[in-house]
């Protein structure tokens, strides 16, 4: 009996914005709305949830809705569930998801991430921010050296590209540059201009060698993804696409202990699990909350070398729409917003699908790769439509 | 950069030997007495050979920038920038590396490789291990 598969069938997205004033459970309902209805499930159908991080009291704005919440609000008869922060980043919660729809746990399941970074930070009576007198834990490794900023960390580990391999910011420049020229193109895409090669060259450094655009920024909205059984694609309607293969990784618990970043090990291990080979790759749908961790994925899926992805991506043509190797073609976090790892597998699902209107790649694709993190966690899922 | 905000660390007993070492100048890093691997973030059991025999051992306090980052962003109020963050591999203690800043020379000075020597800062009960270049 050939092993069980899980497919991505509906997928949705609630308006996507800054200092949002509807509520995180409606933004997180209205994407699962677009979800189901894509799928053409109800919620009776529905009987599995999981989410990334989970409700985190302490810093709402982070993670304002848990699965918890949703199968409360929408009276969901869970027979599995998770929301949790200790799992390989945020798509870690698709992962969970897909193994247990293989293992029969559950037929459909809600995968879900919510942010509310920017409508917290502008209502701080609401959502107080969040004030230590001291810290503990990881924290208490870097904060007391001001390296609190996940751009501080990510900045090291660019910083040896730079002088050992000779990364140039020109070169990093096309990740913010191939993302906002597609987010042009994306109707829910935070900022929707282009951005030149001039005005990234003279815009600020935030920890060098990134600068300003290198960043994504706080962002409010919802994903959601359907995770369907293989027995149970008769009860939807829309093309499903199938969890062909995937991969993850902890490097060390805490981001400033990591010798390297987590994309490396995570992404050799993913053509572990699948006879696809990085030629049958369409598109790739990479994590680039800092643009540096597109280079590292790049490389450790073997699409160039180890210190060549700053040579592979130069001058952009190879990663654009209509490009060899289409990169983050909805904008990625970049330029459509930190809407925290899902957008990636929101984005290879509906490219696969052929759903992506203005800013749908050329060449019928059939094999996508989405990835989430990059740091000390990483995840990365290999998508095909069969 | 002393008068700089910073965050400060809680003491408890897996970090005190850490954070106080200051007191008479020496950093201190957990160490396994049975087999010598050393143990940062220190732990009360070793990851390598799972003995609970372990210890605080004082290092040399020298090491070298494994890599960097200038910050330039002020994160907070009352943060001067820029600032220089970087991971430092100690001398003497294999596998262990600080994030920490580099101070007392221009920003611009830091590179990959620098020969760093460790430059206490007190605060309170607390001696930050800072770091500054060896001339
Ligand atoms: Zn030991």
């Amino acid at each position: 009996m050939p092993a069980p598969s899980a497919y991505i069938t509906g997928v949705g997205q609630s308006q996507v914005g800054t200092k949002l004033t509807r509520h995180p459970l409606l933004l997180t309902v209205d994407a699962v709305r677009e979800a189901l209805a894509e799928a053409g499930l109800t919620v009776q159908q529905i009987d599995g949830v999981a989410t990334y991080p989970g409700r985190m009291a302490a810093y709402l704005g982070y993670s304002p809705v848990g699965a918890d919440d949703l199968i409360d609000a929408l009276g969901i008869r869970a027979t599995w569930y998770l929301g949790a922060a200790e799992i390989t980043s945020q798509l870690g919660a698709v992962v969970a998801a897909a193994d247990a729809v293989r293992a029969g746990h559950a037929r459909h399941v809600i995968c879900f991430r919510t942010v509310y970074e920017a409508a917290a930070l502008s209502r701080p009576e609401e959502y107080p921010p969040v004030r230590r007198a001291t810290v503990d834990g990881f924290s208490q490794w870097f904060a007391p050296f001001n390296a609190t900023s996940a751009s501080s960390w990510v900045a090291q580990y660019a910083m040896r590209h730079v002088k050992h391999y000779g990364l140039t910011r020109e070169q990093l420049a096309q990740i913010a540059i191939t993302g906002r020229a597609n987010a042009v193109h994306n109707p829910r895409a935070l900022v929707r201009e282009p951005l030149t090669l001039d005005q990234y060259m003279s815009s600020r450094m935030i920890s060098t060698p990134l600068c300003l655009y290198d960043c994504d920024r706080f962002t409010d909205g919802s994903t959601a993804l359907i995770v369907s059984a293989g027995d149970a694609l008769d009860e939807v309607t829309c093309t499903p696409v199938r969890i062909a293969a995937s991969a993850g990784t902890v490097e060390k618990y805490s981001w400033d202990q990591a010798e390297w970043m987590a994309s490396y090990p995570t992404g050799a291990d993913l053509w572990k699990h699948t006879d696809y080979k990085p030629a049958d790759v369409d598109t790739v749908q990479l994590y680039d909350g800092f643009s540096f961790c597109v280079i590292t994925w790049l490389e450790a899926l073997g699409f160039c070398k180890v210190g060549e992805g700053g040579k592979f991506i130069e001058g952009g043509q190879r990663i654009a729409r209509d490009g060899e190797l289409p990169l983050n073609t909805f904008g990625g976090q970049i330029g459509a917003g930190r809407l925290h790892g899902f957008g990636f597998a929101h984005e290879a699902a509906v490219q696969l699908k052929g759903k992506g209107g203005p800013r749908q790649i050329p060449g019928d694709p059939r094999v996508a790769i989405c990835t989430s993190g990059g740091g000390p966690l990483a995840t990365a899922l290999l998508l095909a439509r069969d | 950069m002393g008068a700089t905000p910073r965050p400060m660390p809680r003491l408890d007993a897996d970090n005190r030997a850490f954070w106080t070492g200051g007191a008479d100048g020496k950093l201190r890093i957990m160490r396994c007495q049975d087999c010598g691997t050393f143990l940062h973030p220190p732990r009360p059991v070793c990851r390598h050979c799972l003995s609970e025999n372990v210890a605080p051992e004082a290092v040399a306090g020298t090491g070298t920038v494994d890599t960097f980052t200038v910050n330039h962003q002020a994160w907070y109020p009352g943060l001067e920038v820029p600032y220089v963050i970087a991971r430092v591999a100690l001398d003497g203690a294999p596998g262990v590396i600080l994030t920490s800043n580099i101070v007392g020379c221009p920003v611009e000075e830091v590179d990959i490789g620098d020969r760093v020597r460790v430059k206490f800062e007190r605060q309170g009960d607390v001696y930050l291990p800072l770091f500054e270049k060896i001339p």
